[in-house]
């Protein structure tokens, strides 16, 4: 398989590296070709496919119950959105109304996700410009949230706690309890994350002003996320487009317009803020209900076309589907956040050194799963 | 002046009595060799446990507690597998240097050992340029990251390599510098006479504004001479892999990780000789027991060890054009500047003497 395309028309100084696709600073198995003149970037060319395990392809084999399983294993750190976005474009084709209580729980524990998937992202942010114990500080709480998924479903990570028509169980009785110690925790936290990281000289000198992506170009790529809002482009699925619970919650949009890594690190860290917020609006009332609404054993959906998006931790999640009325999808594509964001990093990257391309990866957010697929 | 005594002498002065001279004399020097390799092969070995502990301690974890005591065995176990471990190596590097490159950083972190006053007589070697000397073995040792990073015929490994270069030339400035700022209060480049001028008040406290201006440069400088974060760009884990030492692998490997921290110390213990008083005690009473001199010495320069674990486990890593202005925007211009503050305050005797 060809996949190596190197320039050979190097500059006398230039030379090209190899970064990944086993490297610390790739998060996984992301390929990187790099062009350097010295310590200057003069070309990122991604490789990609060295985790693509045909998950469209598979959907187009498997029921509607069974493709929400497969979701967990793109975008794993938003596990739950992922599952919750097949969730609703299912129950939007069968034109399925589920309760209020598992509109609430759906947004409370994406939220959660949310939450946990950021922390764990600030984690790492920290390790790739070098501070090492952000990555625990971050798992720390991460590890809180976690454990109420495991009360909540057996689950830690991929937890496939939707189903189409609702949840798969009830909340456990300590939820509520779990999550409001989590919340009044989680706030003493985030300050605490500002004191190590984000006011270190150090680390504001590393991301400030480095790969900037400007609003036109935001958008033209077609990037989504905290890492077009961060560049000014409002682009909240929950705030344009609300889903689940969130049209009963108010919540600011964590918008910046600077467009460097560190707008795009306090986008991740203002979306915390929010989160919590929405979650506290919500947890003192969930409302009494059935928490799944009885569906046919065998799913099949209209012959038609359905698309249904949702805001992943990672930005938007788009799920299309084409059904010719069987119990499987005729087709079913998903645009992942993590491709389109992807696609800026040669843009922003190119003129930076090694270290500011390490930082805006880190800011990008990549989940290397959710580009492959 | 008994300060000059030194062990190298004593042990001379005791062979003298069974062999000639010569022998006496290269025999000393072998015997004092050994007893320090093995001092400090192990010392580093527990500074690693000490890093790893603290560490933990900053990241909320326990840290090695399992092997020994404490964990204390640990790393006597680390390096009993490191030794017994195959060396691998690039199949096109420049053998002869490739194999040479961890003795060169090895040797020289040990050898700037010698001259330390570890208290009052304590000292393998007093020599009459003992700051200029250290200043001097703590270069060479980058010609060893240096050939590393070349010899490996490894992209990563000589980009770690070439920052190693940039990043250790500059700082050699500003440890120079502010080392000379303090040898202006002594004028003495001996440790032993530096030592003794300290029985008046620490030297921080004698030069007290110029010199904790130079002790803040110092410490700055010496955590970027040692390679450690926040000035690590030479092995920049998220970006260069295992930077100069890539393809390095067993006990080759080893000496270039026990000698980062073996430079910690040094770095240290240099500090505590020039601007803490080496060991002389905050109250006084070390001449009637020198070997409590030991004792405070250690001290404060685990003390300084310490402070310099507490940045690495803190601040974010810098960028290597970042590294380099503040070097030489700001660090040598302050350099400079107190320098001629210092001799300012020497030559008006501002200085503060008990």
């Amino acid at each position: 398989m060809e996949t190596t395309v190197v320039n050979n028309n190097f500059k006398s100084e230039e030379y090209f590296i190899n970064m990944g696709p086993q490297h610390p600073a790739t998060h996984g198995v992301l390929r990187l070709l790099l062009t350097i003149d010295g310590e200057i970037i003069k070309k990122v060319d991604p490789d990609l496919g060295y985790i693509h395990r045909s998950i469209e392809k598979m959907c187009e084999r498997d029921s509607y119950q069974q493709i929400v399983h497969l979701t967990d294993r793109m975008d794993y750190l938003s596990a739950n959105i992922n599952n919750e976005a097949v969730c609703l474009a299912v129950e939007n084709a069968l034109q399925l109304e589920v309760t209020d209580r598992i509109k609430v729980i759906r947004t409370i524990i994406g939220e959660l996700t949310r939450i946990a998937s950021h922390c764990l992202w600030w984690g790492v942010m920290g390790m790739d410009v070098g501070a090492l114990t952000t990555y625990f500080y971050g798992f720390r709480d991460r590890e809180m949230i976690n454990d109420i998924f495991e009360e909540t479903c057996g689950a830690r990570l991929t937890m496939n706690y939707n189903v189409p028509g609702g949840l798969m169980f009830d909340i456990h009785p300590n939820f509520v309890k779990r999550v409001k110690d989590f919340v009044a925790h989680f706030k003493t936290k985030i300050p605490e994350y500002d004191r190590l990281l984000s006011n270190n000289v150090i680390f504001q000198k590393r991301t400030m002003g480095v790969g900037v992506l400007s609003k036109e170009d935001a958008i033209s790529f077609g990037v989504s996320g905290p890492v077009g809002r961060a560049s000014g482009y409002s682009c909240d699925v929950r705030k344009h487009h609300p889903y689940s619970a969130l049209d009963q919650v108010t919540f600011k949009e964590a918008l910046r317009t600077e467009g460097d890594t560190y707008a795009r690190y306090q986008v991740r860290i203002q979306e915390m803020w929010e989160s919590l917020s929405i979650i506290e609006q919500l947890i003192d009332n969930i409302p009494e209900g059935d928490f799944r609404v009885q569906t046919n054993a065998v799913i099949k959906l209209p012959k038609g076309e359905y698309y249904q998006k949702v805001e992943t931790a990672r930005g938007e999640l788009g799920v299309y589907i084409i059904s010719t009325g069987t119990k499987n999808p005729y087709r079913l594509k998903f645009r992942s956040p993590g491709f389109s964001n992807l696609s800026v990093l040669n843009h922003i990257a190119v003129g930076s050194k090694i270290a500011d391309l390490v930082a805006i990866m880190a800011t990008l957010d990549l989940v290397i799963p959710d580009i492959d697929r | 002046m008994n300060i000059a005594l030194n062990i190298t002498q004593t042990f001379q002065d005791w062979l003298v009595g069974f062999m000639p001279e010569g022998a006496a004399s290269i025999t000393a020097m072998v015997i004092v060799a050994v007893i320090y390799l093995m001092i400090f092969a192990v010392a580093g070995l527990y500074l690693v446990l000490l890093e790893r502990r603290v560490a933990a301690w900053f990241q909320l974890r326990l840290g090695p507690n399992r092997v020994g005591f404490q964990g204390l065995l640990q790393t006597m176990a680390d390096a009993l597998k490191l030794v017994s471990k195959e060396l691998t190596g690039t199949d096109r590097a420049d053998k002869f240097l490739y194999n040479l490159a961890p003795y060169f950083v090895i040797i020289t972190s040990l050898m700037a050992l010698g001259i330390f006053p570890f208290t009052q007589g304590f000292q393998a070697f007093d020599i009459n340029i003992g700051i200029f000397f250290l200043i001097a073995i703590s270069s060479i040792g980058v010609i060893g990251i240096l050939l590393a990073g070349w010899s490996s015929n490894n992209k990563f490994a000589l980009i770690g390599a070439m920052r190693s270069g940039v990043q250790t030339i500059s700082y050699e400035l500003s440890i120079g510098l502010s080392l000379l700022t303090m040898v202006l209060l002594t004028g003495s480049l001996q440790l032993s006479e530096i030592v003794e001028t300290q029985k008046h008040g620490w030297l921080i406290v004698q030069g007290h504004v110029p010199a904790i201006i130079a002790f803040m440069i110092y410490m700055i400088a010496g955590t970027a001479e040692t390679n450690r974060a926040p000035f690590d760009m030479v092995e920049a884990e998220s970006e260069l892999g295992a930077g100069f030492h890539t393809e390095y692998s067993g006990m080759k490997f080893a000496y270039f990780f026990l000698a980062e921290f073996i430079n910690m110390f040094i770095i240290a213990c240099i500090a505590t000789t020039v601007f803490f008083g080496a060991w002389l005690s905050p109250f006084g009473i070390t001449e009637s027991l020198p070997w409590l001199g030991v004792f405070w010495f250690l001290l404060k320069a685990l003390i300084l060890v310490f402070l310099m674990m507490w940045f690495r486990w803190t601040f974010p890593r810098l960028r290597i054009d970042q590294l380099l202005s503040l070097e030489w925007k700001y660090l040598l211009p302050i350099n400079l500047i107190n320098i001629m503050l210092m001799a300012f305050l020497v030559w008006q005797k501002l200085t503060i003497q008990f």
